[in-house]
């Protein structure tokens, strides 16, 4: 996998929820911070977007008609091209069992709806940043 | 005796007269000194053998016990001649017998001629000499024989001297043997009165002894050296027996009976006697009185014995009488009737409830009532028979159908009859008691009617628990639609709150775009309105968020996780979050947290939720003044207070303030914001964390709450 280095080539994000007003408000927000966004409006669509177009990360609705969300997390967890992709949860379900079958299904983090969009944008900063401290660690090795 | 017995002196020689006279004194020395016939009889012959110039001397003397002529001593004679001398004297005719019975020395040749015994071997030259008994010559005693016949004057000399000695120490052995046998028989006397256990006496009519027995002497006599005691006992004893003799013989009534009591010498306890006299007339003593005295001390004692005895038999029939009168009575207070009867079936006994069914009322003798007696004797005789109809059994059962003879009613009875039997085995009586069935049968009768409402019962039990499974049944499809509608609902919530989240989470995402400028700068008017869209829009979240707590917290699905925490850092956090809050309000908020370092075992994130809306409250209700949080952590106990100085709550409104959508007034909704259901949860969590919230409020005042946990949550 190639390793992105500076900002010389944007981080692309996989933005994956059915309802269009929030996947085009987070798509809108991370473009105007600095990302490179593709969409997909379901489980089905997601699993194919990530194969092909390999983003840095993906933010996963759950409730997603076609494949919902864990299923869709769990085939690319179970393919060897997608499965270094870090997952993040997002759901308007905030009953203890929807973080679980997240983190199950192979989630690395959770949000909760609402989720404004700045703090989005923080924890994939975060995320994206510990998947580089990782990958340095295991460059430098 | 004298010697010198004149003699007639055939032989004539003067020269051998002084010669005779010292023999013939020397054999009367002999007999004078000798006390013996044996030897007296030798003497005599030896000395005619000696000095009497006899060639032959026999002397034969008549026994004393036998009567026959024997021979005692000879001299001179061989012994064959002396055997035939051992004759009896009832030969008449023998020369020997014949010179026995004459006075005068027979020459035997002589007399056997003339009676012409020819076989007589006295027939030689012997000279028979009789013995005489006394000076009158009556010749008795035996025979002295000589021979030859010229010595006659020596011999009869000697056979005078002799016979006389003889006869007389036959006569005194005779004296002797009188004296002796005498003594003898009052020895025996002695004896038989003395073997006599009762005391015997012979006295003078004064009493006197004359003769007493031993038992007599051991009442009557005591002797030199015997104690006092017995000396007085003796000399009492001496006074009563005089004393009664003298009375006896006033009464002249020989051989009369009396009582007579003396005292024992030895033992000094009172004897009474008996006592028996009576006068004998001696001949020399004059007049005597015989006494024989019967010790009675016992038969007294035993008289008395048996009248003790017959005091002790009255006594024990007393008993007796009493004990059956006591029998009585127990009999008669037993409520069933008792009867007692002979084998025949006479009654013999019976107690009053008896009394009323076998015999006829006194007061109203009724014919009915008398044949209902009569019915009753039949019937319970009837049974009575059982008893010895039905061979050994010693008890017999029955119900015998009686009636009540003063009522005339009808009175079923059980009976039960049981033989009593003498030592002996026999039948001696029949008790039988009669039990009233009356009440039995009512009982059988209330245990049937009872019976049959127990099943009728039973059947309704059966029934209703019939019904019963069926509401049970139709209570447990009710409870399952009830926890599929609970799921349905918990589910619905849960959607709801999706549902909410979706559009909502595009109203703060695009109004937060919005205000960050995100599609350019806004005028400030705008941005006013853009803020209170923002403003709404949360509240509207945190409303969302608080129903869905408490439809977690209904549905049971609110996770509890129990830690161990520390307060301090959990209230610097909650002061953190509330910070913005704190610096709108411009208060000033203060913490305690002196005694609150101890750790905490309960579920950190609740107790942060529950603070945190109850420190959220206190800001939010006071306008100014200052808001304190205490902590105190103890033993048992956690307390967090939050204490401000707000609008407080009237009193009567403190239950009000926990219930779901409720604030004190309605009105403050508005002013406040909120949807009230911030203390309804904290009450909820503080339930599931085994506590409470305590609220101590006055209006105008300010209001604490309080909220108490225990310091080692279970769960």
């Amino acid at each position: 996998m190639t390793v992105v280095t500076g900002s010389t080539r944007k981080p692309l994000v996989l933005v994956v929820d059915d309802f269009a007003d929030n996947r085009e408000m987070y798509s809108e927000y991370l473009s105007f911070s600095g990302y490179e966004v593709i969409e997909a409006r379901n489980g089905k669509e997601a699993v194919d977007a990530a194969q092909e177009r390999q983003p840095d990360i993906i933010i996963m609705d759950l409730s997603l008609p076609v494949m919902d969300g864990w299923e869709a997390t769990r085939r690319l967890k179970a393919d060897d091209r997608t499965r270094r992709i870090p997952v993040v949860a997002l759901t308007g379900h905030a009953l203890a069992g929807h973080s679980k079958g997240a983190k199950e299904a192979g989630c690395d983090s959770f949000l909760a709806k609402p989720c404004l969009p700045d703090q989005l944008v923080a924890e994939i900063r975060r995320m994206l940043e510990a998947g580089k401290a990782v990958v340095k660690a295991k460059g430098t090795r | 005796m004298s010697a010198a017995v004149p003699t007639q002196n055939r032989i004539g020689a003067e020269s051998s007269r002084e010669s005779t006279a010292a023999a013939r004194l020397a054999l009367a020395e002999i007999l004078l000194f000798s006390d013996d016939p044996m030897e007296c009889t030798r003497a005599t012959v030896d000395w005619l053998a000696d000095r009497g110039g006899a060639r032959k001397a026999i002397c034969a003397l008549i026994q004393g016990d036998s009567g026959a002529l024997q021979h005692v001593a000879a001299s001179g004679v061989p012994e064959g001649q002396l055997e035939s001398l051992h004759l009896a004297l009832g030969k008449p005719d023998h020369p020997l017998v014949f010179a026995l019975s004459g006075r005068d020395p027979v020459t035997l040749g002589k007399s056997t001629k003339r009676n012409g015994s020819r076989e007589d071997p006295w027939r030689s030259d012997f000279l028979a000499i009789p013995l005489p008994l006394s000076e009158k010559r009556e010749a008795r005693q035996g025979l002295l024989l000589v021979s030859p016949s010229r010595c006659e004057p020596e011999a009869t000399w000697a056979a005078e001297l002799l016979g006389q000695k003889i006869a007389r120490l036959r006569a005194a052995a005779a004296l002797a043997e009188g004296e002796h046998k005498l003594q003898r028989e009052r020895e025996m006397l002695l004896n038989i009165i003395n073997a006599s256990p009762d005391p015997i006496l012979l006295t003078d009519p004064e009493g006197r002894m004359i003769i007493s027995n031993a038992r007599a002497d051991a009442l009557f006599s005591s002797r030199e050296g015997e104690s006092e005691g017995r000396h007085r006992a003796v000399t009492l004893n001496n006074m009563l027996f005089s004393a009664t003799l003298s009375q006896q013989a006033i009464d002249e009534s020989g051989g009369a009976r009396r009582e007579l009591l003396l005292v024992s010498p030895s033992e000094g306890s009172d004897l009474l006697f008996e006592l028996l006299s009576s006068v004998v007339q001696h001949p020399r003593e004059g007049t005597c009185v015989v006494s024989i005295l019967r010790n009675v001390t016992d038969l007294r004692a035993a008289t008395e014995q048996i009248e003790e005895n017959y005091r002790r038999l009255k006594m024990a029939e007393a008993d007796v009488r009493a004990e059956r009168d006591r029998l009585d009575l127990i009999i008669d207070s037993v409520a069933d009737p008792i009867l007692v009867t002979d084998p025949s079936g006479k009654i013999l006994l019976m107690n009053s409830p008896a009394e009323r069914l076998f015999t006829a009322p006194q007061s109203e003798e009724t014919a009915e009532a008398e044949r209902a007696v009569r019915s009753n004797d039949a019937h319970f005789s009837s049974f009575v028979s059982n008893l010895f109809l039905t061979g050994s059994g010693m008890r017999w059962q029955g119900e015998i159908p009686l009636t009540l003879p003063s009522t005339l009613q009808p009175l079923p009875v059980e009976a039960v009859a049981g033989k009593v039997l003498s030592e002996h085995g026999e039948v001696t009586a029949v008790v039988t008691i009669l039990h009233d069935r009356t009440e039995a049968i009512e009982k059988g009768r209330l245990y049937e009617q009872l019976k049959a409402a127990s099943e009728q019962l039973e059947e309704k039990v059966r029934e209703a628990t019939g019904e019963l499974v069926r509401r049970n049944e139709l209570l447990q499809r009710q409870h399952l639609a009830l926890e599929q509608a609970s799921q349905l609902k918990s589910q619905f919530l849960a959607n709801m709150s999706h549902e909410f989240r979706t559009p909502l989470n595009a109203i703060l995402g695009y109004t937060s775009m919005l205000l960050q400028g995100v599609s350019g700068d806004m005028p400030p008017a705008q941005r006013n309105k853009m803020l209170r869209v923002d403003s709404n829009a949360r509240h509207l979240l945190s409303i969302i968020n608080d129903i869905l707590d408490i439809s977690r917290i209904e549905a049971g699905k609110m996770p509890l996780h129990v830690e161990d925490f520390e307060l301090p850092a959990l209230i610097a956090e909650l002061l953190e979050e509330v910070e913005p809050l704190i610096q709108k309000a411009k208060l000033q908020v203060l913490t305690d947290l002196r005694h609150a370092a101890t750790l905490v075992r309960s579920d950190r994130q609740k107790v942060k939720q529950i603070v945190l809306n109850l420190l959220t409250n206190g800001i939010k209700f006071t306008p100014q003044g200052e808001v304190k949080v205490i902590a105190r952590v103890d033993e048992d106990e956690v307390r967090i207070a939050v204490e401000d100085t707000g609008i407080g709550i009237a009193v009567q409104d403190y239950e009000k303030v926990f219930e779901d959508f409720r604030q004190a007034d309605s009105s403050v909704t508005r002013e406040y914001g909120g949807a009230g259901l911030g203390l309804a949860i904290c009450r909820r969590l503080a339930r599931m964390l085994d506590g409470r919230i305590e609220l101590e409020s006055r209006l105008a005042v300010g209001s604490t709450f309080r909220l108490v946990i225990p310091r080692r949550g279970k769960r």
